[in-house]
């Protein structure tokens, strides 16, 4: 028993995975699309939150957001499941294979046998889809690799059952009512609207256009208050989220700038081409500032100055990014 | 950046697995994506990161030798957990792990106890319990 799964690669995973799901059912709209109608433009440092003792930055929304957010704004409908027991997780999951109905649904990554040993770590809020049950593996759609993957019934278990911050607990999601014409041009403009709501006007300065700045402000006092290594960690931890597997580069920037262009057609909006040209000249600079950081961690350059001019860089990109998104948070149908 | 600006900078990360999509502009300037290997400042980074993961599980590893931490610390760290991860993947308390972690209580502990640790980190029990650090 198999369908015609489609399985295309894209840069990251929820778009991804909310992508070939929607095509499955007959609506092809590309990644940068769902990453547009979903807001997945973000973004924040919050130095109390942690992981590994650094400070977590993020280009991101929460997992979860984007897909939520596109679903609605299509106006498609989602079946959504946890279980406590992983035995009915995966009795469930074979159910709904037999029906012929794709399943996506969360895991944790560091069990993942399929994926590069570097990136395996206890991240549990990665997508994926499962699409048909051949000679006991479970055949699979992971946005993320080039060509579909098998799993074991006990390796899928095992990942759906991975532990720490955001566990899955089984979690699984289908599509259950998909509409026949979803309007795309309304969705578009209620996606770029919320992006320049939450990249201008959140009043806590961790977010956002204000949050590049905060960021700036900390990565001054980086080398004084925390030394060499630690400092190099800190600001590596940045670029690692900015070029982390799943952003398409720069911090999903060039992937935004994609979405403008499309939507520029879309909506016989020829403006946006332009902020698309603006959006991906900032997209270099976050590239130059991983260039920058890289040779900070190298130890090639002067540290307080190095600092400085890493924070100048961000500081250019918030008035970059503030400036466009003044400009798209005017936009209308 | 531009479609044969992408960089192909292999530093093996990737172990030949797959290759990343990166969206860059084609001759019209249009918006589309190229497969990369990998890139030089990143590569970079992230073996940092791997360095200093590495020199946690060496220094682990020594205060096992001397007999101040438990091979529980040890496999804990080369399983990139930390306390609370390995609470909720043994179900022990926070609390309780925190004691495992230290040789004195380490011997202390019966099989059953060990046994759950030993799957955890997909090693034999025996390993474990004759202290040896794979």
């Amino acid at each position: 028993m198999s369908i015609d799964f489609q399985h295309t690669q894209s840069a990251h995973c929820e778009n991804g995975v909310t992508s070939n799901l929607l095509n499955f059912y007959g609506i092809k709209l590309s990644e940068a699309m769902i990453f547009g109608i979903g807001s997945g433009l973000f973004f924040s440092h919050m130095p109390f939150l942690k992981v590994n003792a650094i400070p977590v930055t993020s280009f991101r929304p929460l997992p979860g957001v984007i897909f939520k957010r596109a679903a609605r704004r299509l106006g498609f409908k989602v079946k959504r499941k946890k279980f406590r027991n992983p035995q009915k997780a995966m009795d469930e999951l074979d159910l709904l294979l037999e029906k012929d109905i794709p399943v996506g649904m969360l895991v944790g990554v560091f069990h993942l046998t399929y994926f590069p040993a570097p990136y395996r770590f206890h991240f549990n809020a990665h997508n994926l889809v499962v699409y048909a049950k051949e000679k006991d593996r479970y055949i699979i759609s992971d946005p993320i690799m080039e060509t579909p993957e098998s799993l074991s019934y006990q390796e899928l278990q095992r990942v759906r059952y991975a532990k720490g911050t955001f566990a899955p607990k089984g979690h699984m999601y289908w599509a259950h009512e998909i509409p026949e014409n979803p309007d795309l041009k309304s969705a578009i403009v209620i996606g770029i609207k919320k992006t320049a709501k939450d990249m201008l006007h959140i009043p806590v300065p961790m977010f956002g256009a204000k949050g590049i700045r905060f960021l700036a402000k900390q990565v001054r006092k980086y080398p004084k208050k925390l030394g060499k290594r630690k400092a190099g960690q800190y600001l590596g931890q940045i670029v690692r989220a900015q070029e982390e597997i799943g952003t398409g580069g720069a911090g999903f920037r060039f992937m935004y700038a994609a979405f403008l262009q499309e939507a520029a057609e879309i909506l016989q909006q020829d403006w946006l081409n332009d902020i698309a040209r603006e959006m991906t000249e900032t997209g270099d600079v976050w590239r130059s500032f991983a260039v920058e950081t890289a040779r900070i961690v190298k130890g090639r350059s002067k540290l307080e100055d190095a600092y400085n001019q890493a924070a100048d860089i961000l500081m250019d990109i918030a008035d970059r990014e503030e400036k466009i998104f003044r400009k798209l948070e005017k936009i209308n149908l | 950046m531009k479609k044969d600006e992408v960089p192909q900078d292999d530093a093996n990360l990737l172990e030949g697995k797959l290759r990343e999509p990166c969206y860059a502009l084609d001759e019209n300037g249009k918006y589309t994506t190229v497969k990369s290997v990998g890139w030089d400042p990143k590569n970079v980074i992230i073996q940092d990161a791997w360095k200093a993961v590495n020199e946690k599980i060496e220094y682990t590893k020594e205060q096992v030798e001397e007999g101040v931490l438990s091979p529980i610390a040890y496999y804990m760290e080369k399983q990139l957990m930390d306390v609370s991860i390995l609470a909720a993947y043994t179900g022990f308390f926070r609390w309780t792990v925190k004691r495992h972690l230290k040789m004195k209580h380490f011997m202390k502990l019966n099989d059953q106890k060990l046994a759950k640790y030993a799957d955890v980190f997909d090693i034999d029990l025996p390993t474990l319990k004759n202290k040896e650090l794979l």
